[in-house]
């Protein structure tokens, strides 16, 4: 019985070290924002801060080139919940279509999203930021909004994997009762499928947040920097070299990333593993 | 036959239920294909029009060593990184699956780093960790080992620094085999057990067998995604040092946004293209022979 209880504790504690070897780099980083520039790189090794200070946050959030971190977080604000409403609401109709309507070349129809969820953004990025160009939209968000009101595979999946899982027989009630193909998504189907709605509201979310790439392509002014882009301009060498501002607006940035993880982390588990796990 | 009847037939609704994927699809996949896809055989610098030159970009490109070089490169990141994360995450996620008070504190913990690892926040961090100056090696010095370590500045580990970021994110791969996990019928093990079967050779016959579906489809994804990979290795290096971490895409993006040369990018993504579908095909081909499927 106590070889046993040995064995636990042991399983514990190399698992708790191990954990704590995971979220170090991430504990750093937060420490790091509190402490003084000069402190970060002389005492790496210590964790904790000589003293707890918020001045680098004060220094961060006054931004680069005129322009302030409140301008930034505002833009990410701006384009995440566009781009996430967006694909919310067109992934439900065309999920709802896929998963219930049969119609001619589905199949083939479902096969051209396989591909389209496949494709990388890099292999488009280039004849997309020409039409882009000639639309007038680059320096604008609409590049980074607009394509997502056509829906998301991965939130097209996630919801038809959902809507599988109801019975038909609602929806053969509901027509036997006068109901349409659009009033049964409406008033049957949508109000079933709010968590998978807001599975993919919060993974979007997140992307759009991370997202670097795009930004880094269709946008151009300081002013309309995301926080991500931002952060990279932030962190340049030739910027300035006050890591403790620039880890204060990192610590920062993570926020709402913090917040849906700590808040919401049951939805993140159900989409990684329903739609992980598909073949 | 009314309006609301044609409405409401099966087909009609659902192309209606479908058609922004549609016009989605042609608009922003499709289109951009089509218009790479001539943009390949040309010169094209988005000033000027572009000039048909044929093969002259594919030609080139394969006289090219950076793009040799960015290759070879990708491959060995991909290669190594995501079936390292995979191993990882089925390591983790075996220990992990023991039933404890504490497992969903554990599981949260494991799951962070790859929530938050594709951000910019975290690859300025990452920058900073492995500087000279960094955490990493003041946390060496403090255990006696070599702390002067230029992890970014040296050719044999530079492309390290950016692996060990990838694999540190094994946590939703960990997620998605602990609920695969918890499928396998304990039955199984318990008739494995009656007829004597050791440890791993239950993980081997029984465990391993029946997540590969999972690890088939997590392998596809995420070779295609390390491919592809371009934030790290824009941010913490560069593609620094003499081009041994550059990323195919960085350079890809190098080409045609910093000189300009929309059409030699455009046929550098169709190489891509065609090197990716085809990896997916010969997984596709040989998964009948390692994946299990039960229906079968």
């Amino acid at each position: 019985m106590s070889a046993r209880k040995n064995r636990t504790v042991i399983y514990h504690i190399l698992v708790c070290l191990f954990g704590l070897v995971m979220i170090y780099p991430v504990l750093w980083m937060i420490m790091s924002s509190f402490k003084n520039s000069s402190e970060i790189f002389q005492n790496a090794d210590s964790l904790l801060p000589a003293s707890f200070k918020f001045s680098n946050y004060a220094n961060g959030w006054s931004g680069f080139g005129g322009v302030s971190f409140s301008v930034f977080f505002k833009n990410s604000f701006v384009i995440c919940i566009l781009a996430t409403v967006g694909t919310v609401i067109s992934s439900a109709i065309i999920a709802y279509g896929f998963a219930r309507c049969n119609f001619k070349f589905r199949n083939f129809w479902f096969g051209c999203m396989l591909i389209s969820m496949m494709m990388p953004f890099q292999m488009i990025m280039i004849p997309q930021f020409i039409i882009f160009k000639k639309l007038n939209w680059v320096g604008t968000f609409l590049p980074l909004i607009v394509p997502y009101f056509f829906g998301l595979p991965f939130g097209i999946f996630l919801i038809m994997q959902f809507i599988r899982g109801i019975p038909k027989e609602l929806d053969e009630a509901a027509k036997i009762d006068g109901c349409s193909t659009y009033g049964i998504f409406g008033r049957i189907i949508l109000p079933l499928i709010v968590p998978a709605l807001i599975t993919t509201a919060i993974f979007q979310f997140m992307w759009r947040w991370d997202d670097f790439l795009a930004a880094l392509l269709f946008l151009n002014k300081p002013s309309r920097y995301p926080v991500s882009l931002a952060l990279k301009m932030f962190s340049d060498p030739s910027a300035q070299s006050d890591w403790g501002a620039m880890f204060a607006m990192a610590t920062l940035s993570l926020v709402p990333i913090f917040i849906i993880f700590i808040c919401l982390q049951k939805y993140l588990v159900e989409g990684i593993s329903t739609t992980g796990m598909k073949d | 036959m009314t309006i609301s009847q044609r409405l409401n037939k099966e087909n009609t609704a659902g192309y209606i239920f479908i058609s922004l994927f549609i016009i989605g699809f042609l608009a922003f996949t499709i289109v951009p294909i089509g218009v790479s896809f001539v943009l390949s055989f040309t010169d094209y610098d988005i000033l000027s029009a572009p000039t048909f030159i044929g093969l002259n970009n594919f030609k080139e490109m394969f006289q090219d060593p950076t793009f040799w070089q960015s290759m070879g490169v990708t491959f060995y990141y991909a290669l190594v990184s995501v079936p390292l994360r995979l191993i990882f995450a089925l390591l983790v996620a075996m220990i992990l699956v023991r039933p404890s008070k504490a497992s969903g504190v554990y599981r949260a913990v494991y799951y962070l780093p790859s929530i938050i690892g594709s951000s910019v926040a975290v690859a300025v961090l990452w920058k900073r960790l492995f500087a000279s100056d960094g955490a990493i090696n003041a946390l060496l010095a403090l255990v006696g080992l070599p702390s002067d370590t230029a992890w970014l500045a040296q050719t044999n580990t530079a492309l390290w620094v950016l692996i060990i970021l990838a694999v540190w994110q094994f946590g939703s791969s960990m997620l998605i085999f602990l609920s695969g996990l918890k499928q396998i019928p304990v039955s199984y093990y318990e008739a494995a057990t009656i007829d004597g079967a050791s440890g791993p050779k239950k993980f081997f016959s029984i465990t391993l067998p029946m997540l590969t579906p999972v690890i088939f489809f997590n392998l596809v994804m995420q070779l295609i995604n390390g491919f592809m990979a371009f934030t790290q290795c824009y941010i913490i290096t560069g593609g620094k040092p003499l081009n041994t971490t550059l990323f195919y895409s960085v350079y890809m993006y190098q080409c045609s946004f910093q000189f300009n040369r929309m059409g030699y990018g455009c046929a550098m993504a169709w190489i891509m293209l065609i090197l990716v579908a085809a990896m997916t095909g010969i997984l596709f081909k040989t998964s009948n022979k390692w994946v299990y499927y039960e229906s079968k």
